[in-house]
């Protein structure tokens, strides 16, 4: 079992490692798509030659970043078979079919577009570039919409059952896969975490050519266009936040909790706008939850519950149970404590050996015997790899403060643009150099915001590859520790060198502004 | 097995099919990488080249993905099996389309970190690795690989990994089989030859076509022996073969029984050699013959169909285990659930109108071939 857990932890380094690098560039890719689209919308428009000089301008890094964001995918979805092989099969049937359709609707349309968005200027016509350019940007959108549909899954297991015959789940219902609540927020909120990203880039750049007094007309425009694609992303962003949220609580209490550092849970719960975690805080202590924290009263159950003294289940009560919950179908149940949990997956894990062995002496008898005993138990199948309580926590301190940072952060883009914005329509910008120093500073801010929502997610669902199904160390692979720390190191080094080079070609291009056009 | 299920495994097996053969002609963009180098002798040739793959590299890279995905989507125990246990060997392919990946878009950029030379190198490494391991690779649907599958697995609380490979070599063993190299070899001696027939369609220089011309003589001669060479081995090899109870056993010749069992497969394979043969000798003689990269395009992609059925079709497993023949993949023992392959067969009606689309931009794109002029313009280029 040390062996298996040695491997699970390289393992989920490297996957880690490679999503959090591939998120670097994805959400930049959504945002300036559409940026950069709506440019080249004024161009057609307008007929004016600066509005073409700023599309390709803009255009130029959006390939830069492409090309490294394509680079650091291609890992992620083969890392599913190579590290995640046990998931592949148990889920493959309902799993694959995402990636798929990405490949088949996304990926084509981005490879195919992006060829004339680039090298079309003066081979097709100026409708068919702008038709390319946008097609290129929805590409990407849809390709971000299959890949949350399959995150989702992982999150809100629905749109199937299991079959012991082949030992896998499969689907039965595909629209409540793409159609699930989770889906439709996390979709929502992670393109248009996007847009956000593309607004503080284009703002921020063109900031900068601000302060250098240079590219005037380039940098005036384009903060305009950035600012409003950026607050319309944080709005959205805000408000699918909250339905995230909403659904979290439904359908992942424990995460939810951890969001919040909440160990003892009640009605009418705060939510901490700010505050420090006691280190020494465990479940099984009674030390204080929080050295210092900043309460808002009953928040916390109005958004989880909507209801103002709606009752939020802390650690303690998830892993005590015994409070009034909803199961996966949405029907009220008392909850189980964590222990049940765990004797129930066992018995089911247990029904399907019987199955198993009944199958083989073909005893039917035992084997109809065997399945309603899994079916009865199935929901908690997951819960019988558990060996202890603890291992049901995720890591409360980076998913606290992961969240904080984000929600901070998301409140500060919200006053940014609009102040940007409102600054910029009375022309005194430029005038505010400490103002432009801040959109600079605020690029990194803009990564750390969605890296942070990434590990929420991540790392707030852990024990869990599959929702109380399959906890991360039983999807594994059967490999060499050695060999995942090997290839772990290699991406590690590839991918830091890649950034490397694409910062450098990034900072080049932007210092020569727009004279390589 | 229900007759609807038993079609939707073969259908699927025919997109894998189609999907492997597309990315096996487009490798030409592999091909033409390896020759960089030695085509490539002024900074302009080598840039003519450079941009005229470049403008390609995507639909290679995305036949890859989407082969995998489409190979997850519908036969997962593939995925589970054959990426989990072979290890290195899917590794080392995705390695050198990692660093293809970026190469195109930062080699001539200032500011790139590596400098040029290093993003030529990474597109020579992927322009050999990537098709020779590829071939490898789909060489171990007929030479078969060590690995064990016991669903039972899933309730060993301690062990519950189903697939298991039974050697520590992890895919790297397959670089020791013959046949696999020959496979091996035979993909990138064909996607060097496709190279150069892609650049004498695609470039307007003298040049080039005349040296294209050279390569595509001297490639073919490799690739041809080699793949006589591969085509002789499998046919005279032993196979295995799906019994009416379900079991496996071995059958001698079993590839060569499949050609004359489904005699339209083997039309196929002699139709896809007449056209690769065609668009080679008329390249080689013709003295303005630009179109040989259609021919041996459509040629290539039915002879590599028609290999997938015969790894795949007519009961025959198609990733068969050397150690432990009921572990072997077959399309029945390995397929996605009906209920998925239906789904997915509603959503791959779609693929004609992708091609339709590729196609209608690769001739828009493709109207003015690149010449030298273009590439001392101001407009993007890598």
């Amino acid at each position: 079992m040390n062996d298996l857990f040695t491997l699970v932890d390289w393992s989920r380094a490297q996957f880690a490692l490679t999503a959090i690098y591939h998120w670097l560039f994805v959400p930049l890719t959504l945002g300036l798509g559409v940026i950069v689209g709506i440019m080249e919308t004024i161009y057609y428009r307008t007929g004016d030659e600066r509005w073409k000089t700023i599309t390709k301008y803009w255009m130029t890094l959006f390939g830069v970043n492409f090309a490294i964001g394509v680079a650091t995918g291609i890992i992620l979805e083969f890392q599913f078979g190579t590290n995640w092989s046990n998931y592949s099969w148990f889920v493959g049937d309902i799993f694959g079919a995402p990636l798929a359709i990405e490949g088949i609707m996304a990926f084509f349309m981005e490879a195919t577009f992006i060829a004339v968005m680039f090298f079309g200027w003066n081979k097709v016509s100026k409708g068919f570039h702008l038709a390319s350019t946008w097609l290129t940007a929805i590409g990407a959108s849809i390709s971000a919409l299959w890949i949350l549909v399959a995150n989702s899954w992982m999150q809100y297991p629905v749109g199937m059952e299991f079959d012991p015959e082949t030992a896998r789940n499969v689907m039965d219902d595909f629209w409540a896969l793409v159609l699930s609540p989770v889906a439709v927020n996390k979709f929502f909120h992670a393109v248009s975490a996007g847009w956000v990203l593309g607004g503080v880039f284009v703002v921020g750049v063109s900031a900068w050519y601000l302060l250098k007094n240079r590219e005037n007309f380039l940098a005036q425009k384009s903060i305009r266009v950035g600012a409003w694609v950026g607050l319309v992303g944080t709005i959205v962003v805000a408000y699918t936040g909250d339905g995230s949220a909403y659904q979290v609580a439904d359908k992942q209490p424990m995460k939810l909790a951890a969001m919040e550092g909440v160990y003892h849970g009640k009605e009418g719960q705060e939510l901490i706008a700010f505050g420090i975690l006691n280190p020494d805080k465990k479940f099984d202590n009674d030390e204080k939850e929080f050295l210092f924290d900043i309460p808002i009263p009953k928040l916390l159950s109005i958004l989880a519950t909507r209801e103002i003294d709606g009752f939020v289940p802390g650690i303690n009560d998830i892993i005590e149970g015994g409070y009034a919950d909803k199961n996966i179908k949405g029907e009220d149940i008392i909850a189980l404590s964590a222990q049940e949990k765990m004797e129930r997956g066992r018995l089911a894990i247990a029904a399907l050996a019987d199955f198993n062995t009944a199958r083989q002496n073909n005893d039917t008898t035992a084997m109809n015997e065997a399945r309603a005993r899994l079916d009865a138990n199935y929901e908690y199948f997951g819960y019988g790899y558990i060996d202890s309580v603890e291992q049901l926590i995720p890591h409360v301190p980076f998913v606290f403060y992961s969240f904080h940072i984000m929600i901070i952060l998301g409140g500060y883009f919200l006053l940014f643009f609009i102040l940007i914005l409102v600054l910029s329509y009375k022309e005194k910008l430029q005038r505010l150099k400490w103002l432009l120093w801040i959109a600079i500073l605020t690029i990194p801010l803009g990564y750390v915001c969605l890296e942070s929502g990434w590990i929420v997610a991540e790392m707030g669902r852990q024990p869990w590859v599959i929702q109380d199904i399959m906890p991360t160390f039983a999807a594994i692979s059967k490999i060499e520790v050695a060999s995942v720390q090997t290839t772990f190191w290699m991406f590690a080094a590839l991918f830091t060198v890649l950034l490397i080079a694409e910062v450098g070609i990034m900072l080049k291009q932007i210092k020569k502004g727009t004279e390589q056009n | 097995m229900e007759l609807n299920e038993l079609f939707y495994q073969h259908y699927w097996w025919f997109l894998i099919s189609l999907l492997g053969a597309l990315l096996v002609f487009l490798l030409f963009v592999q091909g033409g990488q390896s020759l960089l180098a030695t085509m490539g002798k002024t900074e302009i040739e080598k840039s003519m080249m450079i941009n005229s793959l470049g403008r390609k590299w995507e639909f290679t890279f995305t036949t890859l993905v989407v082969f995998g995905g489409a190979f997850f989507a519908s036969f997962p125990l593939f995925y589970s099996t054959s990426f989990g246990g072979a290890y290195w060997l899917w590794m080392a392919i995705l390695f050198s389309f990692i660093i293809q990946a970026v190469s195109y878009e930062y080699r001539s950029k200032s500011g790139n970190f590596l400098g040029k030379k290093t993003y030529d190198a990474f597109l020579l490494i992927n322009g050999v690795v990537g098709p020779v391991l590829l071939g490898i690779a789909v060489g171990t649907f007929f030479t078969g690989a060590d690995f064990v599958v016991n669903k039972g697995n899933l309730t060993t609380a301690g062990s519950p990994v189903i697939s298991s490979w039974t050697n520590d070599w992890h895919g790297l063993e397959a670089l020791l089989d013959v046949r696999n190299l020959l496979l091996g070899f035979t993909v990138f001696f064909l996607a060097r030859t496709q190279g150069a027939l892609y650049f004498m369609n695609n470039i307007n220089d003298n040049d080039i076509f005349e040296k294209s011309r050279k390569q595509v003589l001297l490639n073919s001669i490799i690739f041809v022996l080699l793949f006589l060479s591969f085509v002789t081995a499998t046919l005279l090899a032993d196979g295995y073969e799906i019994g009416a109870s379900g079991a496996i056993y071995e059958r001698p010749y079993k590839y060569f029984y499949n050609f004359v069992e489904m005699p339209w497969v083997a039309v196929l394979f002699l139709a896809g050699v007449v056209l690769v043969l065609y668009a080679i000798i008329r390249s080689i003689f013709g003295q303005h013959f630009t179109r040989g990269i259609w021919f041996s395009g459509i040629g290539t992609i039915l002879v590599v169909l028609s290999l997938f059925f015969i790894a795949g079709y007519n009961h025959t497993p198609y990733y068969p285990s050397a150690v432990d023949m009921p572990s072997s993949l077959t399309i029945y023992n390995s397929s996605s659930s009906l209920f998925t392959l239906q789904t997915m067969s509603v959503v791959s009606l779609l693929i004609p109108f992708v091609l339709a689309y590729i196609f209608y931009v690769w001739r828009a794109m493709d109207k003015k071939p690149i010449t030298e002029q273009e590439m001392k313009s101001d407009e993007h280029k890598y």
